[in-house]
């Protein structure tokens, strides 16, 4: 009788994801699940975007304050490089008791990940900006805040985006790990495809997942051409 | 906020530490999987990247491997292999099951940092030293062995614990596949709604991660012939001409 059923299923249905067959690329599977893909790819952009932008909201502030403390300055890296040490399995339960199994668990894990990817990027960026250009602008009448939007950010610009490169990849990547507290995005995917033997799934969730580090990252190097147009012609890897 | 004291509980039970499955246990399959996977992505990556970095190349090799490794999420790799026919879950060893396939994906995640920081740290021996060398008629093997090596030794190491730190990470999600490790113990305690279990097992990953980061630092300060001092500030000349990012940060997603 589980013979004939099987036998029966995979007549009308020979797709290619079938327990029988179980391909890892399949066309069938992404035509049937559309639904289910985008959902969880829509997730995933979502949990990294606003991770994101939480942690460079963050970061920014952090950073110039520990420009002018440089008491700080060597807490806040030393804090950061405490947390990067802290595996992702580990990190997300730890703050299981203060916001639970939600969203915003995951946003703050990855938003702790990114930050310290952030604030080191900025410090280094705001520090390559040359010595002769600040006292140029200070001599040129610039206050500190006027110098700091006007010249040093714009300067410090290419390795700040150097930064948000390495930290928007690796959010994205991260985010899969999220499934611990079922809110990983494609990493939920991932985890039914391992628990469920399901080849097509895993293979297409981890593939949307790299496409999708590679697309944001093009992003972030179109929106730096366009920021920074004075780099352009100079030889920038 | 009874998870705390839940998980307070669970980590003062001596029989959740001792036995068969116990923390122990775990801790040690999951440091000898680090060691393992540290030892032979060392073997595999340091002699080319030092091989091409004496030669001067290596630098689209260095970037090109940790953009790929950043951009793959650990736990899609180890979930292909473990899917996959071979390695599948077989168990290796002591390893335990699904052993063979988190080998293999720990090593391929700790090769971007050891490649790329010992690539970049030859390269970056001065040219005036190598000229110096040259000069005393020294042969490109003792000139990599006697003059490069030692100098760049500093900056190597500091990709070997940057690997360290990050293989411990990466054999943590190995639980999310059933592998071994102390991950099991997150995992089991959050798939049956134990939680104070679950995040005692992240306390003690945690805590055994920064203990690994802070040896680490130590083996490279005794190892660094000439201490350091603070950095100077180097003048780089106009930031727009290369984007810089320090090579310390430049982690793969654990």
């Amino acid at each position: 009788m589980t013979l004939l059923a099987t036998v029966a299923t995979a007549a009308d249905a020979p797709s290619c994801y079938s327990r029988l067959t179980n391909e890892w690329f399949c066309a069938q599977y992404l035509h049937d699940r559309q639904d289910q893909l985008v959902d969880a790819t829509v997730e995933h952009i979502q949990i990294t975007l606003i991770a994101i932008v939480v942690s460079v909201l963050i970061a920014f502030p952090l950073a110039l304050l520990a420009r002018r403390l440089p008491r700080l300055e060597a807490g806040i890296l030393g804090l950061s490089t405490a947390v990067y040490t802290i595996p992702s399995l580990a990190l997300l339960p730890l703050l299981v008791p203060f916001t639970d199994l939600s969203r915003t668990t995951v946003v703050i894990g990855l938003a702790l990940y990114a930050l310290t990817i952030l604030v080191r990027s900025v410090l280094e960026g705001l520090r390559s900006v040359p010595e002769e250009v600040r006292e140029s602008a200070t001599g040129l009448g610039y206050g500190t805040t006027r110098r700091l939007f006007r010249i040093e950010l714009p300067l410090a610009l290419p390795v700040m985006m150097a930064g948000l490169r390495v930290a928007t990849v690796s959010t994205v990547a991260l985010t899969t790990i999220g499934t611990i507290v079922s809110y990983g995005g494609l990493g939920n995917l991932i985890s039914d495809g391992v628990q469920t033997n399901f080849r097509a799934e895993l293979m297409a969730a981890s593939i949307i997942c790299v496409l999708l580090a590679v697309v944001l990252d093009l992003l972030i190097v179109g929106a730096q051409w366009v920021l920074t147009p004075w780099t352009r012609g100079v030889s920038t890897p | 906020m009874t998870v705390i004291s839940d998980a307070w509980t669970y980590l003062t039970t001596a029989s959740n530490w001792t036995g068969e499955g116990g923390m122990l246990q775990l801790m040690g399959q999951q440091l000898l999987l680090t060691v393992t996977a540290l030892l032979i992505a060392m073997l595999i990556g340091l002699p080319v990247a030092l091989w091409l970095g004496h030669l001067g190349r290596g630098g689209v090799l260095a970037i090109n491997v940790s953009n790929i490794g950043r951009a793959v999420p650990t736990f899609a790799l180890l979930a292909l292999l473990v899917v996959a026919d071979w390695p599948g879950t077989r168990g290796f060893g002591p390893y335990g099951r699904a052993g063979l396939a988190t080998i293999i994906a720990l090593t391929l995640f700790a090769l971007p940092p050891i490649i790329t920081a010992a690539n970049v740290a030859i390269r970056e021996v001065s040219p005036s030293v190598r000229q110096a060398a040259d000069g005393m008629g020294m042969t490109g093997w003792q000139k990599f062995w006697r003059v490069e090596l030692p100098i760049a030794a500093s900056l190597v190491m500091s990709g070997v614990r940057l690997a360290l730190v990050q293989v411990w990470a990466t054999a943590t999600i190995a639980a999310l596949v059933a592998g071994p490790g102390l991950g099991r113990v997150i995992t089991d305690g959050f798939y049956r709604t134990n939680y104070g279990k679950g995040i005692a097992g992240a306390v003690v990953v945690a805590a055994v991660a920064l203990v690994l980061e802070g040896l680490a630092a130590l083996a490279q300060r005794r190892l660094d012939p000439v201490p350091r001092e603070p950095s100077p500030k180097r003048h780089r000349g106009m930031s727009a001409t290369r984007p810089m990012v320090a090579e310390e940060i430049d982690a793969v997603g654990h």
